[in-house]
């Protein structure tokens, strides 16, 4: 291997660190709207999979198990450039070239949905480690099944799933960087494109390294002040601050 | 005031409840004993639909337990205090006897909050009424739940081993809370190994065995002079030690 030139300066100079920061921007943009789309679906299909109806249980397994079983990459291309191929062709004309960026949508849908798949996991998960006996309070005090659900189910299950969500919610950022695949400029794509235009790859790397680092780290400083406010006195996990 | 005709129950082809009938009238304390897995907690569940019966039927003040629109009234009317508190964890002691008042009879919040703080003064928890269910003993904690069942104004009150869990040291604080209830005229039936309460407090003991209520009487003559063989054998081998 030739002798490197190692230039950290491209990173901060004009107009790559320009391309830095739109790529976190779209980053954060994408990995904000895929999560809320995943955190209301999730939570539905979720509650889904624990109701006494089973046909419900039936339609939210079979979701779960379509969307996690797929590989993202996969389900990516799929949203992308073959859902449009199958519309009817108005609707397939629109996605392709009226849409503006047609990929960010595609990107925000992928990742909604698939993450939605796993958040219904903690979520089903959340609700089945309540003490039975709390619900079984609940219904003999004359509460219906919903509300049953709404004042002791759901803000304990929640409270339990706070920490395995934390790991979902940072997994969607990390998982952006799959977006780059249908040419979503997000940060690593903007680390290619640096690469592309200056042969300062290590540098451009690094940099997308050292944005994600930080972001996650940002994330997890939000979410264990979630975690604090959350916390039962007395209940479950003690803090280990 | 409660009317208990040929129930039976099995859980697959266990029969756990066998042609069981005894009635209840208005003011009296029942207490069920016998050994365990002989169907005491099954048959007080079945009062409130906790358990389903799967022959016979229940009636309570006029409401038929099999009856969907007559069960959620009935809830409301009878109050169920269980072996490990079923405290809602995330609730404080004022919210966790306000809830059902308020969501499910529909109570402005000062009236429920004024009504559970005279009953946390008649279970002697004034001071505990911002606690956590966590923060507090075993005994405290059911001397809440029972007194957030009383919240509803019940007119029968099911207890189902609400001793078993606590601490020897805690009994007897939960049991006199019992015994007021009882000389106030409630209408109690209380699955119980406390051989002493029932004595003190019952005006008739059930006593079950392999899923049939075996024998019906006044405890005195119960406890001096049993009719079955099968309840000497129990009363012998619970008076003993």
């Amino acid at each position: 291997m030739s002798a490197y030139n190692w230039n950290w300066a491209v990173i901060v100079s004009e107009p790559y660190v320009g391309w830095l920061l739109d790529g976190l921007a779209v980053t954060v943009m994408l990995a904000l709207s895929s999560w809320a789309i995943a955190l209301v679906l999730g939570t539905v299909i979720g509650l889904a999979r624990t109701l006494p109806s089973a046909p419900l249980r039936w339609l939210a397994t079979g979701y779960v198990e379509l969307f996690r079983n797929i590989p993202v990459l996969v389900q990516m291309f799929l949203w992308f450039f073959v859902l449009p191929e199958l519309l009817p062709r108005e609707a397939g004309h629109w996605l392709k070239r009226d849409l503006p960026h047609p990929e960010f949508f595609s990107a925000m849908v992928c990742l909604g949905l698939y993450t939605a798949s796993r958040v219904a996991e903690q979520v089903r998960s959340g609700i089945t480690s309540v003490p039975p006996g709390l619900a079984a309070a609940a219904r003999a005090s004359g509460l219906s099944l919903a509300q049953t659900y709404r004042y002791v189910l759901v803000p304990l299950g929640f409270r339990i799933i706070v920490p395995p969500l934390t790991s979902e919610f940072l997994g969607i950022f990390k998982n952006t960087s799959i977006a780059l695949t249908i040419g979503v400029m997000e940060i690593t794509a903007s680390s290619r494109q640096i690469e592309s235009y200056t042969f300062q790859g290590y540098e451009a790397f690094a940099a997308a390294t050292a944005l994600y680092l930080l972001l996650a780290l940002l994330l997890l400083f939000l979410t264990r002040r979630i975690e604090a406010r959350t916390r039962i006195p007395g209940w479950i996990a003690r803090s280990n601050t | 005031m409660i009317e208990i005709r040929d129930v039976s129950k099995w859980y697959g082809s266990f029969q756990v409840l066998k042609s069981c009938s005894v009635s209840v009238a208005r003011g009296e304390v029942v207490v069920v004993c016998g050994p365990s897995g002989s169907g005491k907690s099954t048959l007080i569940k079945g009062v409130n639909g906790l358990e389903p019966c799967d022959e016979g039927e229940i009636v309570v003040d006029g409401l038929n337990v099999g009856v969907k629109a007559d069960l959620r009234v009935l809830r409301t009317r009878v109050g169920m205090v269980f072996q490990n508190f079923e405290l809602y964890p995330h609730l404080n002691v004022l919210d966790n006897i306000c809830l059902a008042p308020m969501v499910v009879l529909k109570r402005k919040r000062e009236e429920a909050e004024a009504r559970a703080r005279t009953l946390l003064g008649r279970v002697g928890l004034t001071d505990h009424a911002l606690k956590f269910p966590a923060q507090l003993s075993g005994g405290q904690q059911q001397r809440v739940a029972i007194a957030r069942s009383l919240a509803m104004d019940p007119v029968v009150m099911l207890f189902d081993e609400p001793t078993s869990a606590l601490d020897p040291e805690m009994i007897k604080e939960v049991l006199d809370v019992m015994s007021d209830l009882a000389r106030d005229g409630m209408t109690m039936i209380v699955v119980t190994h406390e051989m002493g309460f029932a004595r003190r407090v019952a005006d008739r003991i059930i006593f079950m065995d392999a899923g049939e209520i075996v024998e019906v009487r006044p405890p005195e003559a119960f406890f001096t002079a049993p009719e079955s063989e099968r309840a000497r054998a129990f009363l012998s081998k619970i008076l003993e030690h």
